[in-house]
């Protein structure tokens, strides 16, 4: 349990969020084009790390938009947040 | 084995005030190698070692475990053990484990605790009745237990529970295993370490995997805080940190990790005597030994390795937990706790070999993989040993998210996600 800036909101407490899962996971270009493991890798395989994570999260009971969060999942602190289509912090690798 | 429990050592350890007990299972230092390393020291991990050393006559085997023999899921779970799945395949699985579990004390010459006092799924909706009464009739035809009670059954059979029309999520009915039950889940680890120590296996504790060494396309060994350990075969069991294993050999697997939380109550008389799940309101209940409720929560929705879990989530399953029985509504619980599951996209394990020739891996169990302990590790010892699966576990090989040929047991088989 923790709280979550909005960029649009503020401060709210996670419950009101739901969870997108890992961030920057690009939607291939010409899906007709992809070889199963191609589509395994960007539908299934997930980074899962324990660690610094880029992830989406949705303001579900809230704005109800989209955006991008920086968070530690070894003790889920967050580092940063930032908007749909901005670049991701660089000082987070 | 050499030091067995009897009748007879108890009376004998009496009356030396039971001061001179062996250990249970060695604390050795890690040889420079070994045929086969198993990384987790949890119930599957222990067991893999185990029948790796009792049916496939690997002598010099090694469980690596990070913290403490049961300290993991293992002693973190709510005991629930049932193989009432849908599909074939999951049937095939988990009643294999049932079976074992069946004969487990005696074959470990260890009391697991093993109780057959059922397992109760409760209906709320017309969806659910369907979905339940399909199930039974699954489970028929593979050969599991399986009944369906209608609400005055359900009743009869756990008189606690609140059947009344009128509350938000009225109880339709439900099915009922009754070969289901509980068992006493760190003494499966132990009896397991004890087994395996038994056979020679090293149980190395306090020990934690810090890479993976790789010469192309097969393992070398294992780098740890104890050192470096060379190996060919190793079998990871790792629960929620599987991921985090895999990443040391450049591999990513289909796995979120997210915290599973579990609560039990203050100790009261016998009042409840099977197990009750219901996965519409997702609360599920029994009551231990000791006299506690254990009450099992859902996961939270994000990936994390906190072993917390957050409170909102307690709070709903206790919702519900109160709305079915009206009669728990002054009880105070006394502790809580997260552990950290791996989940799978199609919500059923992986215990499958790897493209890196001599690297297993046994997860992906989910909120669920307690049930299966004996199963699984005896699946997992079999495609350890043989490098290719048993055909109780071939349909659960890590190909299947490639192939598209998914054991998708989501919400279909009463896994209470």
């Amino acid at each position: 349990m923790f709280l979550i800036n909005c960029p649009f909101c503020g401060e709210r407490d996670q419950s009101e969020f739901s969870s997108g899962g890992e961030a920057h996971i690009v939607r291939p270009k010409q899906p007709t084009e992809l070889s199963d493991d191609e589509w395994a890798e960007y539908l299934f395989m997930r980074k899962n790390i324990k660690g610094i994570q880029f992830e989406r999260w949705n303001h579900a009971h809230g704005c109800r938009k989209w955006f991008n969060v920086v968070r530690d999942t070894s003790n889920d602190k967050i580092l940063s947040v930032y908007k749909m289509g901005e670049k991701p912090p660089v000082n987070y690798k | 084995m050499k030091n067995k429990y009897s009748i007879f050592s108890l009376i004998k350890n009496a009356l030396s005030q039971h001061e001179n007990w062996q250990q249970a299972w060695g604390n050795p230092e890690p040889k420079k190698e070994y045929e086969a390393i198993i990384v987790g020291g949890g119930g599957h991990g222990l067991a893999t070692a185990y029948y790796l050393a009792k049916k496939h006559n690997l002598k010099n085997i090694a469980v690596l475990e990070k913290g403490w023999i049961g300290g993991g899921n293992t002693g973190r779970n709510t005991t629930i053990i049932r193989s009432n799945y849908l599909w074939d395949a999951s049937a095939g699985l988990y009643d294999h484990a049932l079976k074992l579990w069946e004969s487990l004390s005696q074959e470990l010459n260890y009391n697991v605790m093993f109780s057959q006092r059922g397992v109760m799924n409760l209906a709320h909706n017309l969806q659910d009745v369907r979905d339940l009464k399909r199930r039974t009739h699954a489970n028929r035809l593979n050969g599991i237990d399986a009944v369906w009670l209608n609400t005055e059954e359900v009743k009869k059979f756990c008189p606690i529970i609140n059947t009344s029309p009128d509350i938000r999520y009225p109880v339709l009915g439900g099915t009922l295993q009754r070969r289901a039950g509980t068992a006493r889940h760190d003494a499966v680890a132990w009896g397991y370490a004890r087994g395996a120590s038994d056979m020679g296996v090293d149980i190395i504790q306090n020990c934690e995997v810090k890479g993976i060494k790789r010469n192309g396309d097969k393992v070398e060994g294992l780098e740890t805080t104890k050192g470096f350990i060379k190996t060919n075969k190793i079998g990871v069991v790792a629960a929620g940190h599987s991921s985090v294993i895999a990443n040391m050999a450049g591999l990513k697997l289909p796995l979120e990790s997210k915290p599973l939380q579990a609560l039990v109550s203050e100790p009261v008389k016998p009042i409840i005597d099977t197990v009750v799940m219901s996965n519409a309101v997702h609360a599920y209940v029994s009551q231990s030994d000791k006299g506690e409720l254990v009450i099992g929560a859902g996961t939270d929705s994000y990936v994390s390795y906190t072993q917390r879990g957050s409170h909102n989530i307690v709070e709903e399953t206790l919702k519900a937990i109160l709305e079915l029985y009206p009669i728990f509504s002054r009880m105070k619980m006394l502790r809580q706790w997260g552990g950290i599951v791996d989940i799978c996209p199609d919500a059923s394990p992986i215990i499958s070999k790897t493209n890196i020739k001599g690297l297993y891996f046994n997860c992906g169990w989910g909120t669920g993989g307690f049930k299966a302990t004996p199963g699984s590790g005896d699946l997992f010892a079999h495609t350890i040993a043989n490098d290719e699966p048993h055909k109780l576990n071939a349909a659960f090989n890590l190909n299947r998210f490639v192939s598209g040929d998914l054991v998708d047991e989501h919400g279909a088989a009463a896994v209470a996600h």
